[in-house]
């Protein structure tokens, strides 16, 4: 069967329409469920979820997009990189106009000259490297769902002795993110949709903590229709009988354990470290960087690149939106300053920012 | 800062339309411009021209389907024939870079050949630049054309009135895809290729059945279907509704736009047209469409419901598989360069 066959099946309108019927006579009352996922985000509006719901099941977004998270100052770090003689900067097109401080984005220093080239895979980054003697950077951004290949095409370049290609590593992990957010009194969420392809890395398992310690309820979701209903369906039982567990309504995909396979290649190349998430802060253990071994790699090391603490862009309100403090139509700048061909903030950027999803498909 | 020139501004999507309003407009000002059609119509005498240009960048110059002779002649005689007009002539400039292979060149001089004669719209005229090694990427082609505009004939993107049946000449995304994946090196299973054709025969018969039934004729290139909508709605003062379950896309397409995370709507096209008609006339268009080969898998996608307001702005709405409901917008960003 195709993959598109496969996932005509899970856009039937009819089980939609009892699923939504399901949801309704749950009358778990008014909740805010987090969808933690980028994907999810982008999901639930291409298809007009939303729309299908009753007005007190609020859905609300999260930190999940990798884009969004990643920090200014990280952004700025790109940006001077690319600059450098003899550096070109390999990148996933979403990064391109993501704004830095003032306003400069790499889609910017490129027009200004900078090598900034778009790819696929971390794979192509390092096919160019080895096709130019100057040095190619990769800008590793990206969850749990992406750090295996990246960590994987690390050891590639290893075994076959690259020595001009490097990581800009800005890695992050999703559990600590989360036990920030749900400490949170003034968030209010009483259930969470987690994310699909991050939980088959870390597992069912990996939500037991939060549903312990904040009583809060998870169900694990893939990325299709009738995927994100039936867990919103999930959450609203979970909700009605006053339950905290993790259930998994993506189980084609994700297992209990999830990938034993794929965390070790991430620790054998990473170890945990701080990062700066834009929006919350420094939150202890949510980064990587790369293991001592694998120093030769790291751009940071090479190019003695400090870590500072850039302010996001002026009158930004990303930082809320990331914790779901606010929505986009409240930002004083949302489509009138910022828009997605002038974006000021990354959420308007990425292909998965919660501003570019209301702006693109929201308010009927 | 230096403000600069970004690949976004030749995306044919909003950062292009400000460009232009920006830059050109106030410059250049005049009202036939200003109209954003994708020809411009001149009387002259009695007589109504429709003339247009437009340049071709395409990287990949050859991809499944087709290559960028052949869209620089389709492409023309579609901005021509979505005014309605009978295309005359067209002219094609090279800028060439130093070195470009001449049996390459022979290659794209052939197909440019073939596709007027099959056109029948002569090329009356060129010209030709060498640049030096580097300073351009192997062949940047340029055509304009001019066409005769039918007695009476008035279509553009602000005629649209409820009621209106929003029709699709074909499958949606088949040229970016294309594109796209002979970009990235992705070997499609299902052999999607490009479907760049000329229109203008496909418009003829549609004129011939119902020449006053057409309100507004586009061809979806670059920005794809949904900036086309979205700026008829604009134009217009409408809203439009379109339903997903109509859209035809080809298995192929639909499989590499879930892998890629693409959006069918957003993809370009080089043959194929969205036509606003009077409801009354739809039936009668859609026979004359599916009987030519450009149209044979004409639909009706949509209608117009209706005028805008304070409380319902002019939106294009998008019907979902599973019920729902969402806004349409323009593109915005630049999903990938160079694709015509
Ligand atoms: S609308 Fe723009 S400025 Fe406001 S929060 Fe979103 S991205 Fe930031």
């Amino acid at each position: 069967m195709s993959l598109a066959a496969i996932s005509e099946g899970f856009r039937d309108r009819r089980l939609a329409a009892a699923l939504t019927e399901r949801i309704r006579e749950n009358k778990a009352g008014p909740l805010r469920i987090m969808e933690v996922c980028g994907t999810h985000t982008m999901a639930i509006f291409r298809h007009g979820i939303r729309s299908l719901l009753p007005a007190e099941i609020e859905l609300i977004s999260g930190p999940g997009c990798p884009v969004c998270v990643t920090a200014t100052g990280d952004i700025d770090l790109m940006i001077a990189l690319a600059a450098k003689p003899g550096v070109t900067l390999a990148t996933f097109g979403d990064l391109l106009r993501v704004p830095g401080s003032e306003g400069k984005s790499l889609a910017m220093a490129r027009a200004a000259g900078a090598r900034v080239e778009v790819v696929y895979s971390p794979a192509d980054a390092l096919d160019m490297a080895r096709n130019t003697d100057g040095l190619v950077v990769f800008p590793a951004i990206g969850f749990e769902t992406t750090i295996p290949v990246i960590a994987a095409t690390v050891l590639e370049a290893r075994s076959k002795n690259v020595r001009n290609f490097m990581l800009l590593v800005s890695h992050k992990v999703v559990p600590p993110a989360l036990e920030v957010l749900l400490s949170d009194p003034e968030l209010a969420i009483d259930g969470l949709l987690c994310p699909g392809h991050v939980s088959a890395i870390i597992g069912e398992q990996a939500y037991q903590p939060l549903v312990a310690q904040f009583h809060m309820p998870c169900v694990i979701a893939g990325f299709e229709p009738l995927d994100i209903l039936s867990a919103v369906y999930m959450l609203t039982r979970q909700a009605g009988r006053g339950q905290a567990r993790v259930e998994n309504c993506y189980g084609r995909v994700v297992s209990k354990e999830g990938n034993p396979r794929a965390r070790e290649i991430i620790y054998r190349v990473f170890k945990p470290c701080n990062a700066w998430w834009r929006g919350l802060g420094e939150i202890p253990g949510s980064g990587l960087e790369l293991q001592e071994e694998f120093r030769d790699f790291d751009a940071r090391t090479r190019f003695e690149l400090p870590a500072v603490f850039v302010p996001e862009p002026q009158g930004c309100r990303c930082g809320e939106i990331l914790t779901a403090r606010i929505k986009p139509p409240q930002c004083p700048l949302f489509n009138t300053r910022c828009t997605p061909t002038h974006p000021v903030g990354p959420c308007m950027v990425s292909s998965e920012g919660t501003c570019a999803a209301y702006s693109k498909y929201g308010d009927l | 800062m230096t403000r600069r020139i970004l690949l976004d501004h030749g995306s044919g999507g909003m950062a292009s339309r400000q460009l232009i309003e920006t830059v050109f407009l106030p410059r250049l000002n005049n009202p036939v411009l200003a109209r954003f059609e994708d020809s411009a119509v001149l009387s002259a005498g009695a007589a109504r021209i429709a003339f247009t240009t437009d340049s071709y960048v395409v990287d990949p110059i050859f991809f499944p389907g087709g290559d960028i002779g052949l869209l620089a002649v389709h492409g023309t005689v579609n901005d021509l024939a979505m005014q309605g007009a009978r295309p005359l002539a067209l002219s094609l400039s090279l800028i060439l870079e130093e070195g470009f292979a001449m049996a390459e060149l022979e290659r794209l001089a052939d197909s440019i050949g073939r596709a007027a004669d099959n056109c029948r719209v002569p090329i009356v005229t060129g010209d030709t630049k060498v640049v030096p090694r580097g300073k351009a990427d192997k062949i940047f082609i340029n055509t304009s054309g001019i066409g005769l505009v039918p007695d009476h004939l008035v279509l553009g993107a602000d005629l649209a009135r409820p009621g209106d049946t929003v029709l699709l000449s074909g499958f949606l995304g088949d040229h970016g895809v294309t594109i796209m994946a002979a970009r990235a090196g992705l070997s499609m299973q299902s052999a999607i290729q490009s479907d760049t054709a000329p229109l203008h025969t496909m418009v003829a018969a549609m004129l011939r059945a119902a020449p006053g039934g057409i309100r507004c004729l586009r061809d979806p290139t670059r920005g794809g279907a949904a900036t086309v909508l979205a700026e008829i709605a604009a134009s217009s003062g409408v809203r439009i509704e379109i339903d997903e379950d109509r859209l035809p896309v080809r298995p192929g397409v639909k499989t590499a736009c879930e892998l890629l995370g693409l959006d069918p709507l957003y993809l370009a096209n080089e043959g194929k047209c969205i036509a606003i008609v009077e409801a009354g006339a739809a039936e009668i268009l859609l026979t004359a469409m599916r009987e030519t080969p450009e149209g044979r898998d004409a639909r009706v996608i949509g209608t117009v419901t209706a005028t805008s307001s304070e409380k319902h702005p002019a939106r294009v709405i998008l019907k979902t598989g599973i019920g729902g409901a969402r806004i349409v917008g323009p593109l915005s960003g630049e999903p990938l360069p160079r694709i015509c």
